[in-house]
């Protein structure tokens, strides 16, 4: 089984998914992204989905669990690169991928990223 | 080989002039333009019945691999008719044209047989009218593949994807928004967006003359793959009438930024966009 | 090899899940459907075959190329021998924002293809066919 390698730059954790997951894979990133995040105290994760041709509901939870898991360990998730026919199968699927924050590419997801590490520092 | 087959295999190996002409003039050509291309077309559909045959092809059944030639020739023949705006009634009488020399020259060669001679004639006729029963079922669906992609192309058409400035994107929606229109302005708006690297973009309805549910749902599953994509949405040119309707029906525009026009919604996709303008005296 | 006209492939692992994607995608660009056609079967068979091994306990795809009426077309059976669906009619219910994990995720599956169908009873195994034309 692969494992999606993690990687760290700065306060941010960055994974890119570039191949077609079996759903121990999914899981087992859940599990290695939650004990990064805990072990860093990494206040940003970036999940790169540009090469992700199908989003299936496993895929869809995953990303919706990574996302509540690491808001709990005070972490913003932001996915990024979703493909056009990814969203719309998305949409006719019925997934809302409810909570998970998404941006056109890593630029802008590194710019949310900022942001809601400025309004975190705020708001403490 | 069966007798029947026999006698289609030797009719059909006669020299080309004895059958190509006799049959161009039965199927009776407007102009030496259309006759030429007329030509063509037979020499061709000659050709591929004389290789299906002697590969042993039952002329009874169309169906099996030795006919599959002659079936994609068919096939060709019809859609080039449709695309020439002929109808399916000009093709088949062009197929069906092929017995008078089959016939003439079956005659022509059992002289002394009637039996011999009716049964081979009926294995001709059954065998040219699947022909043209071919051609006349592929016409039917090339013209209406030809349709449908006209009116793809129209429907592409009356929604262009406009950039209104850097990063802001437009959709003026004109007419009935049905799932059709929408799968369209999705997949168009969605990869210009990715493209152009666009945050915003604004989906003007002046043109959509009514909105229920349904089009509400249409126009709500357009703005949930724009936001999942990660840009924004602002829905413009809503009229006093549909956002009468909008509340009426308790329609649920989860919080998406709607203005009463285009310009509105311009303005407010600047400020979000952070562009400032400012005025000087000219 | 995905060029036969018609097949079987097995669902019995996690692999299987992702060998099923692969095999439909490979059937899918033959069919030459559009990108955005394209991702919805294989979405759908993803999800249909995720079912049949966790809900089923392992079962079969078979898929067929069809062709009518001047179109070509993809279908593909999900099949087991399964405990079968207890409610098939809850099944069918259309919520449109589920995606909570629980249910079979039918009604979104339905709406990603052209044809559907699915016929379960307790104890009689499942078996969910959908279909794409070109």
């Amino acid at each position: 089984m692969d494992r999606i390698p993690i990687l760290r730059m700065g306060d941010t954790l960055l994974v890119t998914i570039q191949v077609d997951m079996q759903d121990q894979t999914a899981l087992a990133l859940q599990d290695d992204l939650a004990n990064r995040i805990a072990k860093t105290g990494a206040s940003g994760v970036m999940i790169d989905i540009s090469a992700l041709e199908i989003v299936d509901s496993f895929v869809g939870r995953m990303l919706t669990s990574i996302s509540g898991i690491a808001r709990i360990l005070s972490a913003t998730t932001v996915v990024v690169g979703m493909q056009p026919a990814v969203a719309i199968t998305l949409v006719e699927l019925g997934l809302s991928l409810e909570g998970v924050r998404t941006a056109l590419n890593v630029e802008r997801g590194m710019e949310l990223l900022r942001r809601a590490r400025e309004e975190q520092s705020l708001g403490h | 080989m069966k007798s029947e087959n026999q006698a289609i295999h030797t009719v059909l190996g006669a020299d080309d002039a004895s059958i190509l002409e006799p049959w161009l003039d039965e199927a009776g050509a407007q102009d030496a333009g259309a006759r030429r291309t007329m030509q063509a077309e037979a020499t061709e559909l000659l050709r591929l019945l004389r290789a299906a045959v002697a590969e042993g092809g039952d002329p009874t059944r169309l169906d099996g691999p030795a006919w599959a030639p002659v079936q994609d020739g068919l096939q060709t023949l019809s859609h080039a008719r449709a695309a020439r705006g002929q109808s399916a009634g000009d093709t088949s009488v062009f197929v069906l044209a092929l017995k008078k020399p089959l016939f003439q020259l079956l005659q022509q060669q059992m002289p002394g047989d009637p039996a011999a001679l009716s049964s081979a004639l009926w294995s001709v006729t059954a065998l040219v009218d699947k022909l043209a029963q071919r051609t006349v079922t592929t016409f039917q669906h090339a013209r209406e593949e030809i349709i449908r992609r006209q009116q793809e192309e129209l429907l592409e058409l009356s929604t262009p994807v406009i950039k209104l400035w850097e990063g802001v994107l437009a959709v003026p929606m004109i007419g009935v928004l049905d799932s059709n229109r929408t799968q369209i302005v999705m997949e168009a708006l969605l990869q210009k967006i990715v493209d152009t690297e666009s945050g915003l973009a604004i989906i003007d309805i002046t043109g959509v003359p009514t909105v229920d549910t349904l089009v509400a749902q249409h126009l709500l599953k357009t703005v949930s793959a724009i936001r999942l994509m990660g840009a924004d949405c602002i829905i413009s040119g809503i009229r006093p009438q549909i956002a009468q309707t909008i509340v009426h029906l308790g329609i649920d525009l989860q919080g998406i930024n709607t203005k009463a026009t285009l310009a509105d919604a311009l303005a407010l996709a600047l400020t979000k966009t952070g562009w400032r303008i400012t005025r000087s005296p000219v | 090899m995905a060029t036969e006209p018609s097949g079987t492939l097995p669902i019995a692992s996690e692999q299987h899940i992702v060998a099923t994607r692969q095999t439909v995608r490979l059937l899918c660009q033959e069919l030459k459907l559009s990108l955005v056609d394209q991702t919805k079967m294989i979405t759908a068979a993803s999800e249909l075959s995720r079912n049949t091994l966790i809900h089923g306990g392992g079962g079969w795809m078979r898929w067929e190329t069809l062709e009518a009426n001047g179109r070509r077309g993809l279908r593909l059976h999900f099949e087991d021998e399964g405990p079968g669906i207890p409610d098939l009619k809850l099944a069918l219910t259309d919520g449109w924002t589920s995606g909570s994990g629980m249910g079979l995720g039918l009604p979104g599956s339905k709406r990603l293809v052209n044809e559907f169908n699915v016929d379960s009873a307790p104890g009689e195994g499942t078996r969910v066919s959908i279909t794409k034309w070109k």
